[in-house]
């Protein structure tokens, strides 16, 4: 069994996918915390992905995404980047404006935050 | 690993670089800071620069020499 179809299923029908090292509410990574917190200050509604629970899915995100390291970001299905581009991108005032593009304006509006344990 | 080995990686990568550079962000030889500015990467997204400095530092990546990444990157026009 891969977990390939449920990670591609969750970055398309999410607005903001954060693949991260623990949960929301227990981050175990500082690089996937810089992002959520910055995803949170952007107000964005984030439905996250540990990918320490197995393996497996952090090697078949990388071959989806191209994208060899953890934290990743997808915004709209599209790949948005890993925690310095989310807070360059806060810095550059360009974080909001990317999720008003892809998700529009009232992308802030539930501002709700939601856990996925994938399963193979 | 001393920084020197990557920065030879980037140096071959960006040969066009004004600005490259390779931090031990903790002095353990495993997690880095590196900025590269370079002509090379004008016009492209974040996602599209960053992604050429993994490509040139795929091996120490892959085989986990690199724990940890920063990536700070600059297209010059």
């Amino acid at each position: 069994m891969s977990y390939s179809d449920k990670i591609k299923d969750v970055i398309s029908s999410s607005d903001v996918a954060l693949f991260m090292k623990g949960t929301p509410a227990f981050v175990m990574c500082g690089n996937s915390d810089r992002a959520l917190q910055a995803l949170r200050r952007a107000g964005a509604s984030v439905t996250a992905v540990d990918v320490l629970a197995d393996p497996q899915i952090r090697q078949e995100l990388a071959q989806i995404s191209g994208w060899p390291t953890i934290p990743q970001v997808f915004v709209g299905g599209e790949l948005v980047g890993g925690a310095d581009i989310v807070e360059e991108l806060e810095r550059n005032g360009e974080l909001e404006q990317t999720l008003r593009e892809k998700l529009g304006d009232g992308y802030a509006a539930s501002r709700a935050e939601t856990t996925v344990a994938l399963k193979s | 690993m001393s920084t020197q080995p990557l920065r030879v990686l980037l140096e071959q990568a960006f040969p066009d670089a004004t600005e490259l550079d390779v931090v031990d962000r903790t002095g353990g030889g495993d997690h880095f800071q590196v900025v590269v500015t370079s002509r090379s990467l004008a016009g492209l997204s974040l996602v599209e620069q960053h992604r050429r400095v993994y490509e040139a530092l795929a091996a120490p990546l892959a085989d986990g020499t690199i724990h940890e990444l920063r990536i700070r990157t600059k297209g010059e026009s």
